[in-house]
């Protein structure tokens, strides 16, 4: 079921991390990657983890949701880890033909794949936990300033969110032209680059139709319910901050200071 | 002007497609509508019954105001829709439901389609949750009110392009062959959800469709040909001209066709039947006699 | 299951299972242990409301969709075989999708029905005759083959379509839904035309719908299907005996069935396995002039 794989994969639930602003969730996640990135020692490890921990059990997101973005990034993993633990100089402790393993090698790779593994998982509490269009709404009041400088936040705002409900829905016509054209005998696997790419047209021209019908039939859809722009629109779910946005804010600068402070005063092991 | 006419009136509406080549000459005239006229009084369920380009949809369209009158006029709630400033109140006022369930909803989760409209005729937040709700509640929807479209039947998303409608509190729907893409089970629900809104909150249903047995319960009937009207009365006054619907490429329910059959074979029942429980009656009646 | 080898011309399917999205939350099981055996020259009706699993199976039959587990043999051969050729498969079952005009792509009609026989290796004279023929056969009128397919009404370039899918000559020929989004004239248009295939040509037909109505005038046998699995698989007649179950699954038998089974309710001794409406009308009048004998017997 094709139409199974959404780009925000939202996980419907009722937790306080499902009610935080978007504009929040989105620069608390930034935020985490910085500190991510910036973390030295095992007391700010330490940190980093219980806050990891702390936000995805307050999600009710089922952890099994959390991992399957990690297995998308598995190989990368393995690559950088590897990498890490053959090519970093230091004293040896392992050798093994042209191969040696360092105790600093042990440690640079182990560093890395936390990080990686904290990244994905910090990410994937964001998009599942936040609807796409929440993410857009909240991008688009972030960005709201830009519009008096010309930019077209609104119409780019409601694009993104247009885009994030039919990219499923042309992945899964993409799959169905794709079938029915193998059917009437088409091969879209071998030949060379040229071959292959002249052998995309049955896949490609009726897919383009399809997608100028729809935004055809959507434009209409929409101007018969009264859409015209962002002008004079009320909003379903406006952005406004509330106790415990601000408190997520609070935390998350106090998360970040004790990482930096970490970083200054902690750093043991090095 | 208001109140002295139906909700929506059309006299003499004309409505020609032009092709035009590349030079922007003339290629070909095609008349979609052809001098239609037609009164729909507040609170009436009608059914618009035609084929495939009969002109069926494009009347529908001039009646949200997507497409303005070559000839003639059309009012909803006595506004002419061919003046500029009435276009957004004739759109609040006649909603409209089209044929493709996945190309009307604009949002990734229900509730958020539901509100789209209100939104854009800048309703007060609270009051949008609250139509949402009441909206999601009349079709039926309210569980899926978190859900992604995606997942939804045929059925289930053409209920909540229905309830992104009635969110706008309009005095009439109109559907566009709202079932034309649905299996029997969610054309069944569409229905009954039609129903159930002109009942319950007197709105005016227009009901365009080329399945006969969809009318059935319709307050009035309409069936369009090249263009025009060509029929129009009670379910019961349309049914009973079998000969003339098929003519008009429609396709007529089995029971109806039977009891045509049985009539000019002499059984003694009577003319456009509608329902089975009818048809049951009538024959056993028959048979009682003989 | 040792079936290599014999000369049945037929497709067989044994125990086949489908699972989508397989150890995800979003498991499915779309097909659970399905065996039939499609046979040669049948016209088969296969009924089930949406997500029965009717779209599923139908591609396991062209080899499109792989069974996660089960066998299927074409004609003796197990498809799964390394050395079978699935292409020279889907050469010999043709398989037209739901709304198939969407995939229309050449810039003429008669190109768009050419690419088929193309990929099949004919030469550019061949695959242009079979164009033709198809083309033809479908009611297409010659002076529409050297326009675009996108300025058609929606039921010629679904016949258009078909006409892609025929070109290849295929054994078996299997629709989904042909009819869906087609007002009477049309849906009447290609179900005729898909009968007459099936008589002129003896191609095996499978035809994928959710009306039991448009099905029950052609075909000669109907394969229920309900939530992955085969519900009943029989004559029509034999099929809508079980109105009461079908509604219960969400399909609907023809409407004279009902009517049939109330009037006999009533004590009124019709046909009540009549499908359609002059099989209704001759049980009828049969039974409504032979009354008076009838009559007394049943209200004595």
């Amino acid at each position: 079921m094709l139409r199974d794989i959404t780009l925000g994969q939202y996980y419907p639930a009722d937790s306080v991390i499902h009610r935080l602003d978007p504009r929040v969730k989105l620069f608390c996640t930034m935020i985490y990657i910085i500190s991510l990135f910036c973390f030295r020692g095992v007391a700010a490890l330490g940190a980093a983890t219980v806050f990891l921990i702390a936000v995805i059990r307050l999600s009710h997101v089922p952890f099994r949701f959390m991992i399957k973005g990690l297995r998308a990034i598995l190989i990368l993993m393995l690559i950088t880890g590897l990498f890490n633990l053959f090519l970093t100089p230091g004293e040896p402790i392992v050798t093994f033909w042209v191969f040696k393993i360092t105790a600093e090698g042990i440690a640079n790779a182990a560093i890395m794949v936390i990080r990686l593994t904290y990244l994905i998982l910090g990410t994937s509490i964001m998009t599942l936990t936040t609807t796409p269009n929440q993410l857009t709404d909240g991008l688009e009041k972030s960005l709201m300033p830009l519009s008096r400088i010309g930019v077209p936040v609104h119409v780019v705002a409601m694009m993104m969110s247009i885009a994030l409900r039919f990219i499923p829905i042309l992945i899964e016509e993409t799959d169905k032209i794709m079938k029915a054209q193998m059917a009437r005998g088409a091969d879209f696997e071998s030949g060379n680059l040229f071959k292959k790419v002249k052998n995309m047209i049955p896949l490609l021209v009726p897919l383009f139709v399809s997608a100028f019908r729809r935004a055809d039939d959507l434009a209409m859809a929409m101007e018969a319910r009264c859409y015209h722009g962002g002008e004079g629109r009320t909003k379903m779910k406006p952005l406004r901050y509330e106790g415990r946005d601000r408190l997520a804010y609070l935390l998350i600068l106090l998360y970040f200071a004790l990482i930096l402070l970490c970083r200054k005063f902690l750093r043991w092991p090095q | 002007m208001r109140g002295s006419m139906g909700i929506i009136k059309a006299v003499q509406l004309v409505h020609e497609y032009i092709r035009r080549d590349e030079e922007g000459n003339v290629e070909s005239i095609s008349t979609a509508l052809d001098h239609v006229s037609l009164d729909v009084e507040p609170g009436e369920f009608i059914a618009i019954l035609g084929h495939n380009g009969s002109g069926k949809s494009t009347l529908a369209k001039h009646i949200n105001a997507l497409l303005m009158p070559g000839e003639g006029t059309l009012w909803v709630d006595g506004r002419d829709t061919s003046e500029e400033e009435n276009i957004f109140p004739v759109r609040q006022t006649a909603g409209m439901v089209f044929q493709n369930p996945d190309n009307q909803i604009i949002a990734s989760v229900v509730e958020e389609d539901v509100g789209f409209g209100p939104e854009n005729i800048g309703v007060p937040t609270d009051e949008i949750w609250q139509r949402v709700e009441e909206s999601l509640k009349a079709v039926g929807m309210l569980k899926y009110r978190h859900h992604s479209p995606n997942k939804l039947s045929g059925g289930q998303k053409q209920r909540v392009a229905i309830a992104g409608v009635v969110a706008m509190q309009p005095k009439c729907i109109v559907l566009d062959e709202p079932t034309a893409m649905l299996d029997p089970n969610g054309r069944a629900d569409v229905i009954r959800t039609a129903h159930e809104l002109n009942r319950k909150k007197g709105v005016t249903i227009i009901l365009i469709t080329h399945y006969m047995e969809e009318v059935v319960d319709a307050d009035r009937v309409f069936v369009m040909d090249q263009g025009k009207i060509v029929m129009q009365g009670t379910p019961r006054e349309i049914f009973s001209q079998v000969g003339k619907l098929k003519e008009y490429r429609l396709d007529v329910p089995q029971v109806t066709i039977l009891a045509d059959l049985l009539r000019q074979s002499g059984v003694n029942v009577p003319v456009g039947v509608l329902r089975r429980e009818e048809l049951v009656d009538a024959i056993l009646k028959a048979a009682q006699i003989a | 299951m040792e079936r290599t080898g014999t000369d049945e011309m037929s497709i067989i399917l044994d125990k086949v299972n489908y699972i989508y999205s397989a150890d995800t939350a979003y498991q499915i099981q779309a097909l659970k242990d399905v065996s039939l055996e499609l046979k040669d020259g049948q016209f088969i009706g296969i009924i089930g409301h949406t997500g029965s699993g009717k779209s599923t199976l139908i591609q396991h039959l062209n080899g499109l969709m792989k069974a996660t587990s089960g066998a299927i043999y074409f004609h003796g051969q197990d498809i799964y075989d390394e050395d079978f050729d699935l292409r020279e498969l889907r050469n010999r079952v043709g398989l037209v999708f739901q709304y198939p005009e969407h995939q229309l792509f050449e810039t003429t009609i008669f190109d768009d029905v050419c690419f088929g026989p193309k990929n099949q290796g004919l030469s550019k004279e061949e695959a242009g005759l079979r164009a033709f023929e198809a083309l033809r056969s479908v009611g297409m009128p010659e002076e529409l083959y050297y326009q675009s397919p996108f300025d058609l009404s929606g039921g010629q370039k679904r016949r258009v379509a078909i006409a892609g899918v025929l070109a290849m000559k295929p054994e078996v020929l299997i629709l989904d839904e042909p009819t869906a989004g087609l007002d009477p004239a049309g849906r009447d248009e290609i179900l005729d035309l898909i009968a007459r295939m099936h008589k002129e040509r003896g191609m095996t037909v499978v035809l994928v719908s959710h009306s039991m109505e448009d099905v029950a005038k052609y075909v000669e046998r109907i394969i229920v299907m309900n939530q992955g699995q085969v519900m009943f698989d029989d004559a029509p007649r034999e099929v809508f005996r079980h109105y009461k179950e079908l509604e219960a699954v969400g399909l609907a038998a023809p409407q004279v069935t009902y009517l049939m089974h109330e009037l006999r309710e009533h004590g009124l001794l019709v046909d009540t396995d009549a499908t359609t409406v002059e099989e209704a009308r001759a049980s009828l009048l049969e039974a409504l002039t032979g009354l008076d004998a009838q009559h007394r017997d049943i209200h004595v």
